[in-house]
């Protein structure tokens, strides 16, 4: 982790996660916390989720924890939106520190790996390359959070566990210092 | 051949003079990080993990090829060669495609080891993501590129002590790629032993058994130096498993 | 082969030299070469001809003459006339009215009065411009070889190596290693076969000071060679030369068949006990190669990559036994030593660089070329006396010496004396002789990235600094110069910068930061002002912004 302490919060923390290009794993890792989410949610608004029904990512949020790499524009500007609008940022698994399976693609070109992926390996229907303008539109390579804007702090695994997860969301809502046990000093 | 006293890390050690630094202070029980290091093969001084301050000279030397010198005053661990260490993990890490958690050495991998021993949070250069490819054309075994770090050892356990020299290190610079034989398939290679001794002493999951999957490869490396101390001394002593191995 | 035919072989030389009327001396280096230079001998080997001055002149190729930029030149003796641009017609001129009638064609001639020839001070370069390269009788009959005949017959090695010292003589390709102390540790070691290596693997971008030197006087280089075998007790000698450097290559054979005809190289050499024979080696255009650890393995057959130092070549060098790796330039400053002694050469110079230094003068700069100036000249004196400063319009911005290896000095330190300790000071090098002129067109950014991608390209890539670290340093340079990057971006560059210098293996990439810390120092404002505010982080680099 790094030496960057959040600021004691005087209210109840808000806290976010978010899903960029990632396949979910670190969420479903986080609601491995089980019954401790119960006494999670004592303490914190949770005020963004995937598991929250909020469109629109909130101003004057306290953490967040930031799950997948950045792999399409709109990854990009949810990033720089999160950014701005979070205390502190957390690459919240491997996608997000390292860009990890996300990354796994950047050996091809977007083309090829559209064409891969929805025509070469597609089944059944007419294979087409979904070309509506309101879609997403990848990236030249898949990268992790802190390339595009300044991270805070880093957890590891693929998906970090529910202990490690749990040890690192307390010390944050709590405003100490995030220090993980050496077990956790891994990277990758 | 003479003894020489010096001191590493405030501790008074003693050492005869054609040793390394390195074997003086493990066996002193003082840890260096390494990597292209492996007991029993030549040091090359290539991956400079193992890099110590000694004290009157401007230059870091390699623990690996640094002799002693009598009245030397060594550091290992100043907070200036941690910090180049992490480094020069973070070139490593950003230098390949590693993709820990799908790879076969995951969680038995020497990289992701001193990773997390130097501490390293992120990679603060820019991932590279070269386009490395996998040659699986060998029957029994699958040279990853992707995951390689060029520590050679692969090369050297190759010449020096199986004897076939089937691997070297072709192009230069970033470029640089092990390549079996002339650059043919690996399954090509006339001179390939298939003895796996390669295999054994990668330190990432380059090289790799066929049909390993996620973290399954568990690299033994210890029989090296019980083979090179076998051969020159006709002496059959130490380990060929070290601690750790199951 | 004995001194005393030696002796005669020069004697007959000069005779028949003084018999000639005029000789006309047209530089033959690649420089002039390039520029039309055959056509130009052609043109005046024909002019001779129609006039009937067969026989009373002889039309000479030599080395370098130094004015490059201004070629094909030709130079007319005894009176020593230059003449540029000399093309065909020109030369036509030159030999129906100077050699034929007297009379100095002055549409062509140069003022050798000028601070570009009267500041300079010629040692290694003495004989380039002067003597016919293809021709060993030529380069004993101005004294050649005599320096050798004196080492094997008159000193010891130990008083031969002492000289060397006591001269202060120093390493000219880049790091300024005493030389009489690298002897002195070969002559010392005991070995049944020692060798002498002569690092002729020029490789700095502009540079092409050991090249002439080859081209031009490749006999000297041949006599430093052997004497430093006889001083060190080896017999064997290779010079590892470039392969994209064949007109010295074809020198160097003739001269070194030359020389062994002669008996000045081979067995029982001038009639003495010594045996030297000399081979060469062709480097296959790695710059890593010229790194001396890489070098002696490239030599054994096998790749160029440097192995980390101690032992030292003078301990443990070509295959593990001592040698003495020298640069072309210092191997062609022994034999001078020997014949006038160690005091005369340490008085030209500074006291802890002694002698001279030659230098490609390249970039913004009237007079471009090979000079070679007495250590301790001003820069000032370098760029605008001999050099004639920017041309018109221009202005001095930074001169960079060291090439990639190297750094650029402001015009604030004009005054610098260059030696070896003084350039360092502000953090450039002497490096083996280049030097560019820049001028407020250059962009320092742009400067440093283009060395670092000669870095990267020409790293071996054995450790994993370099390997990496100049990569890195690269994209972010590119980041930087397309003004892509933030304050984060430099400060990344600073740390990796000092990162790469202590951490690599070898001098290249020990070395490769130098060009970015330097611009750095002193042109850091090049690089703040187009930083982009931290929120702007751009990911990956610039071409993959770019949609590549």
């Amino acid at each position: 982790m790094t030496a960057i302490d959040p600021a004691p919060v005087t209210r109840r923390p808000r806290v976010a996660t978010a899903w960029l290009g990632g396949c979910s794993g670190c969420h479903m890792s986080f609601l491995d916390m089980d019954e401790r989410l119960i006494e999670l949610a004592g303490k914190i608004d949770l005020v963004y989720s995937p598991i929250a029904d909020v469109k629109v990512f909130p101003a004057d949020v306290d953490v967040t924890l930031v799950e997948g790499a950045v792999t399409n524009d709109e990854n990009e500007h949810a990033a720089r939106t999160i950014r701005r609008n979070s205390r502190f940022v957390v690459s919240f698994g491997d996608c997000a520190t390292a860009g990890n399976v996300t990354a796994m693609r950047n050996r091809f070109t977007r083309e090829e790996l559209l064409q891969l992926a929805y025509v070469d390996l597609a089944r059944g229907e007419i294979p087409t390359i979904p070309n509506d303008t309101t879609l997403a539109k990848l990236l030249v390579r898949a990268r992790p959070l802190h390339e595009f804007v300044p991270v805070d702090a880093f957890l590891h695994g693929c998906p970090p566990s529910a202990d490690e997860i749990w040890l690192a969301v307390s010390a944050l809502v709590e405003g100490r210092k995030l220090e993980l046990p050496a077990a956790y000093q891994r990277y990758g | 051949m003479a003894i020489v006293t010096l001191t590493i890390d405030g501790l008074a050690v003693s050492g005869r003079d054609d040793e390394t630094l390195l074997s003086i202070a493990r066996q002193h029980g003082v840890e260096i990080p390494t990597l292209c290091h492996l007991d029993g093969l030549t040091d090359v001084g290539a991956c400079r993990l193992c890099l110590l301050e000694v004290e009157g000279s401007t230059r870091l030397l390699p623990a690996c090829t640094a002799k002693p010198v009598e009245g030397m005053v060594v550091h290992t661990s100043t907070p200036k060669l941690q910090r180049y260490r992490r480094m020069i993990i973070e070139m490593l890490a950003s230098e390949g495609n590693h993709h820990c958690a799908v790879c076969v050495s995951h969680e038995h991998c020497e990289l992701q080891r001193l990773a997390g021993s130097v501490g390293l949070q992120s990679v603060r250069v820019p991932y590279l993501y070269p386009d490395k490819k996998l040659d699986a054309t060998h029957p029994l075994f699958v040279m990853d590129h992707n995951r390689c770090v060029l520590c050679t050892r692969c090369v050297r356990v190759c010449h020096e002590v199986e004897g076939a020299h089937t691997w070297d290190v072709g192009f230069r610079g970033i470029k640089s790629e092990i390549v079996a034989g002339l650059r043919v398939p690996w399954g090509d290679v006339e001179s390939c032993t298939s003895c796996g001794k390669c295999v054994s002493v990668c330190p990432t999951g380059a090289l790799f058994a066929k049909g390993a999957t996620v973290a399954a490869m568990e690299k033994r490396t210890a029989f090296v130096k019980y083979l090179v101390t076998a051969r020159r001394s006709k002496e059959w002593v130490g380990d060929i498993l070290e601690e750790g191995d199951e | 082969m004995t001194v005393e035919e030696l002796g005669e072989i020069g004697d007959k030389e000069r005779a028949r030299q003084a018999k000639l009327e005029k000789r006309v001396l047209w530089c033959s280096a690649a420089g002039c070469v390039s520029c039309g230079g055959h056509k130009t001998r052609d043109a005046l080997k024909k002019a001779v001809k129609q006039a009937g001055l067969e026989g009373k002149t002889e039309v000479v190729g030599t080395g370098c003459m130094g004015l490059c930029g201004r070629g094909p030149l030709v130079k007319v003796a005894p009176d020593e006339t230059l003449y540029a641009n000399v093309d065909e017609a020109a030369a036509t001129r030159i030999v129906a009215e100077h050699v034929a009638q007297g009379a100095v064609v002055e549409d062509f001639r140069v003022d050798t009065t000028a601070p570009f020839f009267t500041a300079q001070k010629k040692i290694v370069l003495e004989d380039c411009g002067r003597i016919d390269a293809m021709r060993v009788e030529e380069y004993v009959a101005v004294g050649g070889y005599s320096a050798l005949a004196r080492a094997v017959c008159e000193l010891t090695p130990e008083e031969v190596v002492e000289e060397i010292r006591k001269a202060g003589l120093r390493g000219r390709g880049g790091a300024g290693y005493p030389t009489g102390l690298k002897w002195a540790i070969a002559q010392k070691a005991r070995a049944a076969q020692k060798y002498v290596v002569c690092n002729a693997d020029e490789g700095d971008p502009g540079a092409f000071m050991d090249r002439s030197v080859l081209e031009g006087d490749p006999h000297r280089v041949l006599e430093g060679m052997a004497i430093a075998g006889y001083a060190i007790g080896a017999s064997q000698g290779y010079i590892y030369v470039r392969a994209e450097y064949p007109l010295a290559i074809e020198r160097l054979r003739l001269a070194i068949k030359q020389a062994e005809k002669l008996g000045l190289l081979g067995t029982r050499i001038l009639d003495s006990g010594f045996d030297f024979r000399i081979d060469l080696r062709m480097g296959a255009g790695a710059f890593v190669c010229g790194e001396e650890t890489a070098l002696l393995r490239s030599i054994e057959g096998r790749r160029g990559r440097p192995r980390p130092r101690p032992p030292y070549p003078s301990e443990a060098g070509l295959y593990g036994l001592p040698t003495v790796i020298n640069n072309v330039e210092t191997l062609a400053n022994v034999a001078p030593i020997l014949t006038r002694g160690a005091a005369w050469f340490s008085s030209i110079g500074t006291a802890k660089s002694a002698g001279t230094k030659v230098f490609a003068l390249a970039g913004k700069i009237r007079n471009t070329g090979l000079i070679e100036v007495p250590m301790g000249i001003p820069l000032r004196t370098i760029i605008y006396d001999i050099g004639g400063g920017p041309p018109e319009g221009a202005e001095f911005k930074a001169a960079q010496t060291g090439g990639p290896s190297g750094g650029c000095i402001p015009s604030q330190h004009l005054d610098l004396p260059v030696d070896y300790e003084s350039l360092a000071t502000v953090g450039s090098i002497m490096g083996s002789g280049g030097l560019i002129v820049m001028d407020s067109t250059s962009d320092m950014v742009d400067v440093a990235k283009f060395f670092m991608e000669f870095s990267m390209e020409e790293s071996c890539g054995k450790c994993v600094p370099c390997r990496v670290g100049t990569k890195h340093l690269h994209t972010l340079l590119e980041k930087l110069a397309a003004g892509e990057g933030t304050a984060e971006d430099l400060a990344l560059l600073e740390e990796m910068c000092v990162m790469v210098k202590e951490t690599s293996l070898c001098g290249l990439g020990q070395a490769a930061p130098n060009p970015v810390l330097s611009t750095l120092r002193f042109f850091r404002g090049e690089y703040e002002r187009r930083l982009q505010p931290s929120e702007h982080f751009q990911a990956g680099g610039g071409p993959e912004r770019a949609g590549s």
